[in-house]
């Protein structure tokens, strides 16, 4: 189920814990098994627990807690909209609907060609750079306004 | 780079917006880097003289409650035979905070250095920093930066020669605002959901996997280094008195330019929201939020009496918090402004606590409801009646940061919500909402 | 200590204690739903706040600290509108449909919120809603709207089954309780959350819907099932047992009871019940009256006894069999002069028979165990053999905040999980169990610096060995308390002896106490009651045919420890007297006479559980048809046999001849032996059998529990073996094999499973399906089919 590359990295996190205590390592885990795989199944989820000798119930109340898991699939692209008040105050709501109307899609769907999933976010600690938005979980977007989602989403094949 | 400004600047000085190379090693070194490190470890400085440091200097805790530092680190068992851990809070999830981020990302090393010293205080040989998910790019560059310290000999086994051994590693969250609250975030170390655990015991004699562990923000930590080299005394002079040394603002909302701005504690905040190029065309100043969204909401004409610092803010009705100044001008729907931080509370509860995860649902739906013209005319009672039941009831203050926005705003603004009841639409009309937020190029 | 004033009620506590312990002892009710005693503290549902003097906020009681000279007000103004608050919250989203809800009547937020809830909901929004899951056959989440999220469930899977099977996903008011992806819950202690769920969200699947609670009657009874005795509740209506919930008792079963315990009433029931007295006429069963049958096994027996000897007679009871009865069925078998009568139908070896010092126990009480210091346990299947005994192991294992942790090893014949964290874990075939204990024997006499035991010279030591060997030893102090205890496989192994003696050796050595673990609710009781052989025992009653057999509570072909050549022994017999609740058509095959006894929930009877604690109980309905009270059918048949000394009134009476009046605990325990010589075990077969006894096929009455039968551990029996030792037999897993002992096969899966040693092939026990085959640890057979 996990590649050796990913077992790889996860290891790397396994170590910088104690002896014992792997579990610690489930997050980053996760967050691997996913980048590997574009979302998180039932079956990466267990295969993650039994890497790292846990109930596989225990790593999914990790997976569905945070939110960049995706327990579902998503498009090629996911971008998260932060619209948490600072973003709202300078026009994330409306790079949101811009966005939606650009896609044609609504929060929390995918594109039919599966390229696009758009979220709603919570705040992420760039508020200063609003409108913000995160693409695929590692690429912060700042000031989004209509030129530069032009932008992105040109450059986004 | 979004750290704009400063007056007599520690953390952000000498910081070149232009380089990428500024925030390595060899470049804070240059700016007089690691120099505190080197100081105690060659003089051999007894620990509890590095706390006695700290707690001279009135530093106090820069994530939120503003607990004294140094009061804090005196908390950690002494002679305790085990592990014990020091642990940097970057979970920087608060709305309207994003110092944490900067401050990691262009000086990292200073962060790196105060977790050192405060590991030598306490006596921990290990530490985490535990990383807003989000911010990805902080999160690799932290541990490119631990990778440069390791190589020199800054991290890891007998650190310059000085028999001290002090390990840190980067631990990422991945998108839950509750893993900024200490203990959320140890639950989340040990690979579990982020739930706060009760206290006590408090993580002083039961953290980290049940070891003695203290727990502080990024930027007390980047403070520790220039406490140790100017002397603690110099430090609280930098400030004002119970309120040492400089504090970075994260100004956001309907200012020219949004932006981190280091300060020193006790600077008018009319000096504050001028560095940060004034209201948004020139606009009034309706309402500020000083210390991120848990803090209560303040009008514009109180804030504007206000100096930034821990004392002034509380005196004024409401907290410094994390420095996180959301500055709203009067194109800001109150009731809507609400809506939306009440639907942070709701989807970010934990889910534990009985009053915590029901009543924060119970309060965004009520709101959003006075928003979409649904509104009741008991509403505001059931609202200032339902808050305090939430106020103090849970285990971690998420029910507290949850009441307090909604007591405040209905409190300051009340005609606002009652004119939405009535009336059924907003006292400020949406097209002037729209171009407030400025997205689209209009004016009002 | 530290003083505490509650209400005004002063009292003291032990540094350590929360305000809500200081209640309980000053007898003050604090509401609240997460707190359990048994379980680590959450202090999420926020329902036991009360104020303390000088605090500004509500304290949760189930988690502060007592402080000397705090004043705790659990009913002041502020105290009540907290209360008050965290009900409205706990309300809101709650269905408020107690009328057609499961719990109704037995709800602890039904209860409180009468205490503490308003009158009209302010909550005018929709309510949340929650999805079902299925779980399996015992704990329904149909209801999980219901949940107020208190992860009791949750914290009883991680700290006292010690399998987290049930956790709460997602955040905020989304949180749910469910299994991972829609899998069961198939811990054998499941049932008790149950009981821990403080609303309707789990409930008992096999109960729900069936009465409501204040229709049943509640009565006390005792587990018939394992050695441990477990206090019961039945719950009664109209003569039919609805329910079985635990009776708490802290010395013997705490607050828990295993699934088992908990569901098997269901056989109570089961469709197999006899209920009319059956003959064999002309080759066929036929009901007849009670007289004419008891008329008919009085007269048939004194022919044989005449025509033969007494000795042409034998007995067997059962080991679920009341002390009573089992007397009884001694006597009777004395009386009619043979001396074949025991209540071990699944032990092969009785080399220690007559060599006792008394009557084999656990060696200590049940409640000392969190004591220990070390224990090592040989040759169990842990906890499905005895799930409440291996979590006292589990909680010493773990150990707490005021308790110390013992190290717990074990040596078993497969690596099965017990869920205990283990200090050291051996795995051997059943063959070599006694060289395995020996390796620890050695050692220990090693470390002690005492000679190596005659016998032992040539035993290795392994690592394991070494590593049990030096958690026994331990501090040296002498105050430390260690245990060994020998578990069913043990017993019933071919090297029973063996492993008696070495183990006995083994605590001489290391002041060790030694302990039977027991298999059955009376494995102590039935040495007590003397239903011992004075000619054949057990295994040798079939293996010399004898012309009659009485058998009590014993089905030959799923009980004992050869089937095959019981049932052979049977099948040629002149009369085969059955005393029985259930006949099977295995049974009516063999059968002669068939008598319909009483299961323990009909009758009035003792067990006396592996601590040698005696517990009589009542019956807590009348009998099924025409069924009556074993200890009344041999009565009777003494009577008519014209035997001294079957004059009974009562089962008391039967119970105050065998042990003193007011009896706690009987007499005699002692697990000494002697004149065994130290032996390293014997042959090794090319391919070894091991049988477990699954958890639910243990007894009549639990493999007849509909429910049960649809658990994961009530799984068709498979053929498992080690990848190596299948790759030897040339079997692919998942190959269809036929399994051949003696004469008997058995077509099953082979699985590939590496908890089994080598050179071993583990075919389950007590199930129709291997009830052909022969030694539950004999060499056995494997080929493709
Ligand atoms: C809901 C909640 C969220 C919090 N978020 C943060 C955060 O993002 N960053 C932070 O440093 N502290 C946060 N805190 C405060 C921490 O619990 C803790 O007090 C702080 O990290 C201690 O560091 P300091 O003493 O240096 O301020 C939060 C507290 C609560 C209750
Ligand atoms: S107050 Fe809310 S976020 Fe904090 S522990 Fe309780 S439920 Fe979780
Ligand atoms: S019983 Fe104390 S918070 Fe639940």
């Amino acid at each position: 189920m996990l590649t050796t590359e990913s077992q790889k990295k996860i290891d790397r996190e396994i170590a910088k814990y104690p002896d014992g205590q792997q579990q610690s390592a489930v997050m980053a885990a996760l967050a691997i098994a996913q980048e590997e795989q574009g979302w998180l199944s039932s079956e990466a989820i267990e295969a993650v627990a039994n890497y790292l000798g846990m109930a596989p119930i225990a790593a999914y109340e990790v997976a569905s807690f945070y939110t960049m898991y995706d327990l579902k699939p998503v498009g090629k692209y996911k971008l998260t909209v932060c619209t948490n008040l600072p973003c709202m105050l300078s026009g994330a709501v409306d790079a949101g609907e811009y966005l939606k109307q650009k896609l044609g899609i609504g929060y929390d769907e995918t594109t039919a060609d599966g390229k696009f999933t758009l979220k709603q976010g919570e705040c992420m600690g760039a508020c200063g750079d609003a409108p913000v938005m995160l693409l695929n979980n590692r690429r912060m977007c700042s000031s989004m306004l209509p030129e530069q989602i032009d932008k992105l989403l040109s450059e986004l094949e | 780079m979004a750290i704009l400004g400063a007056l007599n600047p520690m953390l952000t000085v000498g910081l070149d917006a232009a380089s990428d190379s500024a925030w390595r090693l060899d470049a804070y070194v240059k700016r007089g880097g690691y120099a505190a490190l080197k100081k105690i470890l060659a003089e051999k400085t007894p620990p509890e003289q590095v706390t006695a440091e700290v707690k001279k200097s009135f530093l106090r805790g820069r994530g939120g409650a503003g607990f004294p530092t140094g009061l804090k680190w005196s908390f950690m068992p002494k002679a305790y035979a085990g592990d014990k851990y020091v642990v940097c809070n970057s979970d920087e999830g608060e709305p309207g905070t994003f110092k944490d981020r900067d401050l990691l990302l262009f000086n990292p090393h200073s962060v790196i250095e105060g977790m050192i010293i405060a590991g030598y205080a306490m006596g921990a040989g290990c530490g985490y920093n535990y990383i807003h998910g989000e911010v990805w790019a902080v999160y690799t560059r932290f541990e490119e930066a631990l990778a440069e310290a390791a190589a020199a000999g800054l991290l890891g086994k007998n650190i310059l020669g000085s028999g001290f051994d002090f390990q840190l590693f980067a631990h990422h969250g991945y998108g839950a605002y509750i893993c900024g609250e200490e203990t959320a975030l140890l639950e989340s170390i040990e690979g579990k959901k982020g739930q706060p655990r009760y206290k006590p015991p408090f993580p002083a004699s039961f953290g980290l996997y049940g070891k003695p562990t203290t727990i502080n923000n990024t930027e007390t930590f980047a403070a520790v280094p220039f406490i140790i080299n100017m002397g603690g005394d110099a430090y609280l002079e930098t400030g004002k008195p119970n309120n040492g040394g400089t504090k970075l603002f994260s100004v956001s909302g309907h200012v020219n330019k949004p932006g981190n701005y280091e300060v020193p504690l006790g600077t008018p905040f009319s000096t504050l929201l001028e560095m940060a190029g004034g209201m948004r065309g020139g606009r009034q100043l309706k309402a500020c939020i000083p210390g991120g969204s848990s803090a209560p909401v303040l009008p514009g004409t109180i804030m504007m009496d206000c100096t930034m610092d821990y004392d002034s803010i509380a005196k004024a009705g409401s907290m410094l918090g994390s420095g996180a100044v959301i500055v709203m001008d009067e194109t800001t729907c109150m009731v809507k402004a609400l809506e939306r931080l009440s639907y942070f509370y709701y989807e970010e509860s934990c889910g534990q606590c009985t009053p915590c995860r029901e009543g924060t649902n119970w309060m965004y739906r009520i709101i959003s409801r006075i928003e979409h013209a649904q509104g009741r005319p008991d509403d505001l009672d059931l609202l200032t009646s339902m808050t305090p039941n939430i106020m103090g009831r849970t285990i971690c203050a998420l029910g507290d940061a949850a009441a307090m926005p909604v007591q405040s705003f209905v409190k300051h603004f009340r005609d606002e919500f009652a004119y939405h009841i009535e009336n059924k639409k907003c006292l400020v009309p949406p097209d002037v909402q729209r171009a407030g937020s400025g997205f689209f190029k209009a004016t009002v | 200590m530290l003083d505490i004033e509650i209400d005004g009620k002063a009292t003291q506590v032990a540094p350590g204690s929360t305000i809500m312990d200081a209640a309980e002892l000053v007898g003050a009710y604090i509401p609240h739903f997460c707190y359990h005693k048994k379980l680590t503290i959450a202090a999420n549902c926020r329902m036991c706040l009360v104020q303390v003097e000088k605090a500004p906020k509500p304290m949760p009681a189930c988690a502060t600290p007592v402080t000397n000279g705090m004043k705790v007000f659990t009913h002041s103004q502020l105290a009540v509108d907290a209360q008050k608050g965290v009900m409205e919250f706990l309300l809101i989203n709650h269905p408020l449909d107690c009328p057609i809800c499961d719990q109704g009547g037995e709800c602890q937020l039904q209860d409180l919120a009468v205490g503490y809830g308003g009158s009209a909901s302010r909550f005018q929004e929709a309510k949340r809603v929650v999805f079902q899951k299925d779980v399996g056959p015992l704990i329904s989440m149909q209801e999980m709207t219901r949940c107020i999220h208190c992860t009791r469930c949750v914290r009883f899977g991680q700290e006292v089954a010690g399998v987290m099977e049930l956790g709460m996903a997602n955040r905020n008011m989304h949180s749910e309780i469910q299994t991972f992806v829609g899998r069961t819950v198939d811990s054998e202690l499941s049932g008790n959350m149950i009981d821990l769920c403080p609303v309707g969200a789990l409930t008992s699947k096999p109960f729900r819907y069936s009465a409501r609670s204040w229709e049943l009657s509640r009565r006390k009874s005792v587990s018939p099932h394992d050695s441990l005795g477990s206090n019961l509740t039945v719950q009664v209506k109209l003569d039919r047992v609805m329910r079985v919930l635990p009776r708490e008792n802290e010395e013997v079963n705490e607050c828990w009871i295993s699934d088992k315990d908990r569901f098997s009433y269901q056989g109570l029931n089961s469709p197999e019940r006899l209920q009319r007295p059956m003959i064999r006429v002309d080759g066929a069963l036929r009901e007849v009256e009670w007289t004419v049958a008891l008329d008919y096994v009085a007269h048939a027996l004194k022919d044989i006894a005449r025509t033969h000897s007494g000795e042409a007679i034998a007995a067997l009871g059962s080991p679920h069999a009341t002390l009573e009865e089992l007397f009884l069925l001694q006597k009777l078998t004395h009386g009619m002069g043979s001396g074949s009568v025991d209540f071990r139908p699944r032990r092969r070896d009785f080399s220690a028979d007559g060599k006792r010092a008394g009557t084999p126990w656990l060696g200590l009480k049940l409640a000392e165990i969190k004591d220990l210091d070390a224990a090592l346990v040989v040759g169990s299947f842990l906890r499905k053999d005895h799930p409440l005994f291996a979590q006292r192991l589990r909680q010493l294992a773990k150990g707490s905040a005021t308790q110390k942790a013992g190290r717990v090893s074990l040596i078993s014949v497969t690596g099965d999980d017990p869920l205990i964290k283990l200090h050291a874990h051996l795995t051997v075939a059943p063959a070599d169990l006694a060289a395995a204990l020996a390796g620890v024997v050695k050692a220990v006499a090693q470390l002690k610096g005492a000679g190596v035991p005659a016998g032992l010279e040539n035993c290795e030591i392994s690592e394991n060995s070494q590593a049990i060997a030096g958690s026994l030893v331990g501090g040296e102090t002498g105050e430390k308390r260690r245990a060994i205890f020998l578990g069913n496989v043990a017993d019933q192994s071919a090297q029973a002896g063996a492993l008696h003696a070495l183990a006995a050796e083994l605590a001489r050595l290391t002041g060790a106490t030694l302990g039977f673990i027991g298999e059955a609710a009376n494995s102590v009781g039935g040495y007590v009651a003397k239903a011992l052989p004075t000619a054949l025992n057990a295994y040798e009653m079939f293996a010399q045919p004898r012309q009659a057999y009485v058998l009590l509570g014993v089905e030959p072909e799923l009980d004992c420890h050869n089937p095959q050549q019981a049932v052979a022994a049977l099948k040629q017999a002149a009369l085969v007297v059955m005393l029985t609740p259930f006949a099977s058509d295995a049974m009516k095959a063999y059968a002669d006479v068939l008598l319909p006894t009483a299961p323990f929930s009909e009758t009035s009877g003792s067990f006396v559980n592996c601590e040698g604690r005696l517990q009589s109980f009542k019956g807590v309905c009348r009998p099924l048809g025409d069924a009556r009270p074993a200890w009344k059918v041999l009565r009777v048949l003494g009577n008519l046999l014209d035997l001294p000394g079957f004059a009974y009134d009562s089962s008391e009476q039967i119970r105050d001849e065998i042990v003193p009046q007011g009896t706690d605990f009987v007499g005699g325990l002692d697990n000494g032996v002697g004149g065994l010589a130290l032996a390293t075990g014997g042959e090794r077969p090319a391919l070894q059998r091991i049988a477990e006894v699954p958890i639910y096929s243990s007894d009549p009455l639990v493999r007849r529990a509909p429910a049960l039968q649809q658990t994961a551990d009530a799984a068709a029996p498979t053929a498992r073996i080690c990848a190596a030792t299948l790759a030897q037999l040339g079997i692919a897993d998942g190959a269809a094999v036929r399994v051949t002992q003696g004469q008997g096969t058995a077509l099953l899966t082979a699985r590939a499973d590496a908890s089994v040693p080598p050179g071993c092939v583990r075919v389950a026990a007590a199930h129709a399906t291997t009830a052909a085959l022969g030694e539950m640890f004999g060499p056995i057979n494997v080929e493709r089919a």
